[in-house]
């Protein structure tokens, strides 16, 4: 993935800061919609580092999502909120260690099977979830009370209160997107990134590929679980759809619809997304229709995605059109 | 088992699997020669069905829905080509996907707005309905049977077709190398546009020969597409005869996966699949690498 | 198909409601002061699919509560009422967002909503959380009035297991001793052959196998196959929409038909019977409303709703009527103020409805406690038999109210 483009960083920069202003003036369902975004550009960002960071097409992401999720609501007793010190670690490396077992299998392949692998141990966890009473059934399960974020017998924050969890997700994301650029300037991330561009190449020098693709993979998956650990925190209530192919190229959606060259980009198809279904549901009932043209655009005139909008909105660019135009 | 039943759920499995295969035929020939992840793919076999019933509900007969939905179906691939896969052809699979989904939005957009939500049914023509009796208690519908034999044959013609003419030596040529087809002064889009239009009109005549038994109502197109894409991969992408024995191994998979471990019923097909992928990561024929 | 209603006293769509959004969002700053908001306008919220399979479910339910409302004044309490119709898409994992849009962004005072169970689930946490009113004018989904019941949760249709119970009693009156059930893999499916499973023990009868079809697979063959080779007495099925369609096509085509007698509930020979075709002649079903009924509210609904719609009544209709009736008492008790949520709760709680189905009332655990009938399907209609059963509650125990 390229250096974000120093328009897109600043827009970037801005669009946080707005944010960590919205609760102030905005109504309560808007900080619970962004909260919901949030949670879903953290579920993209993880996708994005498998797809662009490390060339791996994934349809079966939205299972470590719907684990994540999952996961929540076991360790949730019934009576109270599970103290989020262990739980969000303990979600997240349960996730890590379900990815790395799927993963061990999948990784061998590429190309169309890898894809074709991940979704179909998606849908069996789809269908494990689905089917079993035990694990919640079709109409799925609940989380009586919200995690507690406490120290020393002392509440620290309530994340039933929404402006609060909405601060929270906004950490994350941050956290997130700067924790995977971290990752990926550093010798393994630069190694995944080559991986991605030649892997025969990377092997010849010496490289063990294999273990690569695991590692990023078990890394993203645990990253998807801590968005599904928001969702289910948010709602509380989680259901095995979430774990199905429509969730997982829905967020594949947003990855593409963002662009594949840019870091920001899946965090842009998030907020794109679910912005634009508003938008368009607001003006009109056929916004399916509508939503379909969207897309198709994108892809016809923005092959990099929406990121590029970016691109070709810098001054020097701008002024350019005006001069041509 | 009853060795009378096991026979019966042999054959189950095979005429599902025969189905399965007249589907996902036109998706391995776009997948494999033009290299285009279409998931409207799915959307052409609902609109097959939908044609049936439309002209099934005025003419009264299946033939003539026939005759007059397959031109349709034709045509209609035949413009989505034009307007919007050709620009595919040189863009990645992910934009491919992201394209083909917008598809599948307004498709069932279009359906919802112009025949509604309401299930409806497709009458077996005429010369084809009743049943075989087969036990005393289990009769088998004549139609299925004649479903079979239409698939069979398609796929005879379809080999023959692909292997044993002028045309298909291009199609084969033109899904190796491009350029060099080109070259050899074929036109490479018109070919690309008929092999789209045929696949799409194969996934339409699945959609319209099956509406007699699975009855029409929005959402069947999603439903046969992962289906559709597990054969494909299980059999090797561009591969005729590796789609027809993976739809053989799924149709038998699914219905002896029912009957035999119903616990996991719903997982043996992608079970299956997963088995095979990784004891052969380019699927049953599929070329390797 | 059509979204619109004739009579333009009800037009709803989603355009009047996102003005409605922008709208308050500004007001949010400004809060109303108390004596405005009594005669301000009763925000009721329609939270159903209006799109896909069960789109023809939604409008039904969403007209026919207008309807009711309509007919005594087109006011609720006294107060004006705004309709605000949002598509749930029968989405699961949008449920919780969606019913967030009306209760939270939207604010209204009531929620109707939904159709699918799974969304419904959803749609709960969110009331129980923000103590909104909910009424469920369909989604059987136990929890709701079972394990998650609550004062502010009322179900004016049935919950999947009731319109079992009935089927297996006269499945076991008929003399049936034995039986295979027959469903998809989930939740409702479960649940209705629970309910058939303990009205066919009453007489004695028990079920020896449980098929179960992957959820949403129609292809029936393998497990049809089972079943004439397994010879059981009776078979109960339950399946909905385009799959019951198939399922009774198959069930027929595969001969067993005319061999092993097929039950189920209503919902098997609902919407379903002009495509079912002659496969469907003679089936026998149960549910908690059938179309002739012979009742003068009945009567009067079926000549309003097509009048009003163009379109027959249905189950899901009655049950939409319903819903309103409930809300116009409720609302009358209290003049109006959604508000006083304890005198509101306890008139509709102690509501005898006068409905298309008969009369019925509500459980301690609110949901319906009704008559169930014995229906047959002759000349490509339902037609009423007799009362399989009468004033059937759902089990209470995992209810903590009851």
């Amino acid at each position: 993935m390229s250096r974000t483009p120093r328009i897109l960083a600043w827009t970037a920069l801005a669009a946080v800061i707005l944010l960590a202003f919205l609760p102030q003036f905005a109504d309560r369902y808007y900080i619970q919609l962004f909260t919901r975004i949030m949670s879903s550009a953290i579920f993209a960002m993880s996708l994005g580092l498998l797809v662009s960071g490390a060339g791996l097409v994934s349809l079966g992401h939205a299972m470590f999502f719907g684990l994540g999720a999952y996961l929540l609501v076991f360790f949730s007793p019934g009576d109270e909120g599970a103290a989020i010190w262990w739980a969000l670690p303990a979600t997240m490396a349960a996730a890590a260690i379900a990815a790395l077992i799927i993963g061990a299998l999948a990784v061998r392949t590429s190309g169309i099977y890898f894809i074709m692998l991940t979704l179909a141990f998606g849908e069996m966890l789809f269908y494990l979830f689905h089917d079993s009473k035990l694990l919640g059934g079709s109409d799925g399960l609940y989380v009586n009370f919200r995690p507690t974020v406490a120290a020393f017998g002392r509440d620290l924050l309530s994340l039933d209160d929404r402006p609060t969890l909405f601060y929270v997700a906004l950490v994350l994301m941050v956290a997130t997107y700067l924790g995977i650029g971290m990752l990926l300037k550093a010798p393994f991330g630069r190694a995944i990134l080559g991986i991605r561009v030649n892997e025969q190449r990377m092997k010849a020098l010496g490289y063990n590929v294999y273990a690569y693709k695991l590692v990023v993979f078990a890394i993203a998956g645990a990253l998807a679980a801590l968005a599904g650990f928001l969702y289910a925190t948010q709602y509380r209530s989680v259901n095995p759809v979430l774990f199905s192919w429509r969730e997982s190229g829905l967020v594949l959606m947003m990855v593409i619809l963002g662009g594949l060259r840019s870091r920001l980009g899946p965090a842009i198809g998030a907020f794109a997304l679910v912005l634009v279904q508003e938008a368009l549901q607001a003006v009109t009932d056929d916004w399916l229709i509508a939503f379909g043209v969207f897309v198709i655009v994108v892809v016809l005139l923005l092959p990099n995605g929406l990121a590029e909008l970016a691109g070709k909105l810098t001054p020097d660019r701008l002024a350019k059109a005006a001069n041509d135009g | 088992m009853d060795p009378v039943f096991f026979l019966i759920q042999v054959l189950n499995g095979v005429q599902y699997g025969l189905l399965l295969f007249l589907i996902a035929s036109g998706l391995t020939l776009v997948f494999g020669i033009l290299q285009v992840i279409n998931l409207a793919h799915g959307s052409f076999y609902m609109v097959g069905a939908y044609l049936a019933f439309w002209f099934t509900a005025r003419s009264g007969s299946l033939w003539i829905a026939i005759l007059g939905g397959l031109p349709l179906a034709l045509a209609l691939g035949f413009v989505i080509e034009r307007l919007m896969i050709r620009f595919l052809y040189r863009r990645d699979h992910l934009t491919q996907v992201l394209l083909t989904y917008g598809l599948i939005l307004i498709f069932n957009e279009a359906q919802r707005i112009i025949f509604g939500s309401d299930p409806h049914s497709v009458t077996v023509p005429q010369i084809f309905e009743g049943s075989i009796r087969l036990t005393d208690t289990l009769s088998y519908p004549i139609y299925r049977l004649a479903v079979s034999g239409v698939c069979l044959i398609l796929v005879m013609a379809m080999i023959f077709v692909i292997q044993k003419t002028r045309l298909g030596m291009y199609v084969r040529a033109g899904s190796v190398n491009r350029e060099m087809v080109q070259l050899l002064g074929v036109d490479v889009g018109q070919l690309s546009t008929l092999v789209f239009a045929t696949g799409a009109g194969l996934a339409a005549l699945a959609g319209m020969v099956a509406a007699p038994l699975s009855s029409v109502y929005p959402g069947i197109g999603e439903h046969i597409l992962i289906i559709c894409f597990v054969i494909v991969v299980i059999g090797g992408i561009g591969s005729i005869k590796g789609a027809f024995i993976a739809a053989l191994l799924v149709g038998l998979a699914d219905t002896f996966g029912k009957v035999v471990v119903p616990e996991f019923a719903s997982m043996s097909v992608y079970a299956v699949m997963a088995a095979i992928l990784l004891w052969r990561p380019q699927g049953l024929f599929g070329r390797a690498g | 198909m059509t979204r619109q209603i004739k009579d333009k006293n009800l037009r709803l769509t989603r355009r009047a409601v996102l003005g409605g959004a922008a709208a308050a969002a500004a007001a949010s700053t400004f809060p109303a002061p108390f004596v405005l908001a009594q005669s301000a306008k009763l925000k009721v919220g329609l939270m159903l699919p209006y799109s896909g399979t069960y789109a023809a479910l939604g409008n039904n339910i969403a007209d026919a509560l207008i309807l009711a409302v309509n007919e005594k004044g087109g006011k609720l309490g006294g107060r004006e009422v705004e309709y605000v119709r949002l598509d749930d898409e029968s989405e699961p994992a949008k449920g919780a967002q969606n019913a967030n849009k009306l209760v939270v962004g939207e604010k209204v005072d009531i929620l109707v909503g939904t159709v699918h169970s799974g969304v419904a689930a959803a749609m709960v946490q969110v009331v129980r959380e923000e103590g909104t009113t909910l009424l469920i004018p369909n989604a059987g989904v136990g929890d709701a009035t079972g394990k998650l019941c609550a004062p502010n949760i009322f179900r004016t249709s049935f919950s999947n297991w009731q319109p079992g119970y009935p089927m297996g009693k006269v499945a076991a009156e008929m003399g049936h001793k034995n039986a295979v059930s027959i469903t998809w893999k989930y939740a409702a499916g479960e649940e209705s052959v629970q309910g058939f499973k303990d009205g066919f023990a009453t007489g004695g009868g028990k079920v020896t196998h449980d098929l179960r079809v992957p959820f949403p697979d129609v292809e029936f063959q393998a497990l049809l196959t089972e079943i004439a080779s397994i010879k059981p007495d009776c078979v109960y099925t339950f399946f909905a929409g385009g799959g019951a369609v198939k399922f009774v096509k198959d069930y027929d085509a595969a001969g067993l038909k005319k061999s092993i007698p097929l039950y189920g509930p209503g919902f098997l020979t609902d919407g379903t019977l002009k495509a079912q075709g002659a496969s469907a002649e003679g089936l026998l079903t149960t549910l908690h409303y059938v179309e002739d009924l012979k009742n003068p509210i009945n009567d009067k609904f079926k000549a309003d709703f097509q009048k009003a719609t163009g379109r027959p009544v249905d189950v899901y209709a009655v049950q939409g009527y319903d819903t309103g009736q409930v809300l116009v008492h409720g609302l009358a008790a209290v003049k109006g103020d959604a508000k006083a949520k304890k005198e509101f709760y306890a008139a509709m709680k102690s509501f005898k409805v006068s409905s298309p189905r008969g009369e019925w009332t509500f459980s301690k655990s609110q949901n319906p406690v009704q008559d169930f009938y014995l229906r047959k399907v002759e000349n490509g209609e339902n037609r009423y038999q007799k009362v399989a059963v009468k004033a059937l509650a759902e089990p209470t125990e995992a209810c903590k109210m009851a």
